[in-house]
């Protein structure tokens, strides 16, 4: 058996930790006793995979699942999925799920006093494809309160996740929108120190996707951990 | 010039109208070799409260060792009817279960094999990033030499095996605990 190439770790600063005193719910959650670092090994660089048949077209259209229209702005939300070495990851899973127009998920855990929309589920599927392009229509969800701190909000924001080539590049983020004035305010997206890693999380206008008379265009690029040059020494 | 990772974000309350499509907590189909285990268990906060919102993911080795995946380049067979990956949700009350079989064993570093092992990952409200660890199986001679479990102190090792439930063969008890005295191991993989 080859040696086992690792991945790259993460420059400082640029992902969260675990506790982040602001995010109240990190508190009884996160971890008191340090990770115990350990070795890339075979079950950490092979990962799952899936047909890229498992997802249907039409579900990366959140605007299409009910018979009816959805309330809101129809937006197109797309980006390319590379790895830190450039290289586009292809055929990959993405997951999306988020609010509806007026700030309300479809769960019954959420009690927001926003209606929900019989239109809209607020979740979508779509596979990247040779570019690691992949691309979604939606309707931009609204902000939310929540009870993290008096008069907390979340700023807008999409659910995302990824699978990647390995068990090691699993990620699963969140995109936010350009001049959200809560944007500063929100615990959870200032949980990672490096402020320029943050505002990568943000997604850009974008004429190119814009769909005239239909659709505003935004760009959201997401980079997924690279492997070492060299294998690691085992 | 290389590019940055994206930041991790947690998935929030919310995660089952995203998640719910791929659940896959039952991997034993036709044609599908090996012993069969059903694991159940279940997540506990800081309060030792049972946790209702989170997630785990699991990804293993087929009976022969065999990870369904290009750069598993040993001569052992894929089983078309495997492919090992797992996606179990939490019930209300923090319960989740797998069932699955126990995979063989796969190369570790140096040369040496790693005992049977699923890799886990957690996700919840309140965690920006998942947490990493493995479970693996109880009574199984292997793990005294497996290099992954040799690098946690002695002491804490018993937060990875899952145990035997008395009376029900081939049902297994392995629980998560995010913190305290029995805070189960959680793996630092460079994320």
């Amino acid at each position: 058996m080859k040696r086992v190439a690792a991945y790259r770790a993460p420059y400082p600063g640029t992902q969260p930790n675990h506790l982040h005193l602001p995010y109240v719910s990190s508190i009884k959650r996160a971890p008191t006793k340090p990770l115990v670092p350990i070795p890339y090994t075979l079950s950490e660089v092979t990962g799952p995979s899936f047909e890229s048949t498992i997802v249907a077209p039409k579900a990366s259209d959140l605007t299409r699942a009910h018979s009816g229209e959805p309330l809101g702005e129809r937006i197109v939300v797309s980006g390319r999925v590379l790895d830190e070495n450039s290289r586009p990851i292809t055929n990959t899973v993405v997951e999306i799920w988020q609010a509806n127009a007026a700030g309300r998920y479809r769960h019954e855990v959420d009690q927001h006093d926003a209606p929900l929309d019989p239109n809209f589920t607020g979740c979508g599927q779509a596979v990247t494809d040779a570019e690691g392009r992949y691309r979604f229509v939606t309707i931009r969800p609204g902000e939310y309160p929540w009870r993290n701190h008096y008069n907390a909000w979340r700023a807008a924001h999409i659910h995302f996740s990824l699978f990647g080539p390995a068990f090691a590049t699993r990620l699963v983020t969140q995109m936010f929108f350009p001049g959200d004035p809560l944007l500063p305010f929100d615990p959870i997206f200032n949980c990672t120190a490096d402020e320029k890693a943050r505002n990568r999380l943000i997604s850009a206008f974008d004429w190119e996707t814009t769909m005239p008379e239909h659709a505003l265009g935004y760009r959201f690029d997401i980079i997924l951990r690279g492997r070492e040059a060299t294998p690691m020494e085992d | 010039m290389s590019l940055m990772t994206t930041t991790s974000q947690t998935v929030g309350p919310f995660f089952k109208i995203g998640f719910d499509w791929l659940t896959r907590d039952n991997l034993v189909g036709e044609g599908v070799s090996g012993e069969r285990v059903t694991i159940q268990g279940r997540v506990f906060d800081g309060d030792g409260v049972p946790v209702p919102d989170a997630i785990l993911e699991m990804w293993q080795a087929n009976a022969h060792g065999k990870y369904d995946h290009a750069e598993d380049t040993q001569n052992k067979p894929v089983e078309p009817g495997f492919k090992g990956y797992g996606r179990m949700p939490v019930s209300a009350d923090g319960v989740f279960r797998l069932v699955t079989i126990k995979p063989g064993p796969v190369p570790g570093p140096k040369g040496k094999e790693q005992a049977p092992h699923l890799a886990i990952s957690i996700f919840m409200r309140g965690l920006l990033k998942r947490l990493v660890t493995r479970m693996y199986f109880p009574d199984d001679e292997r793990n005294d030499g497996d290099p992954i479990l040799n690098l946690v102190e002695p002491a804490r090792r018993s937060t990875l095996i899952a145990r035997k439930t008395a009376g029900s063969p081939g049902m297994l008890e392995w629980n998560v605990v995010l913190q305290g005295p029995d805070e189960t191991v959680f793996f630092d993989v460079g994320l």
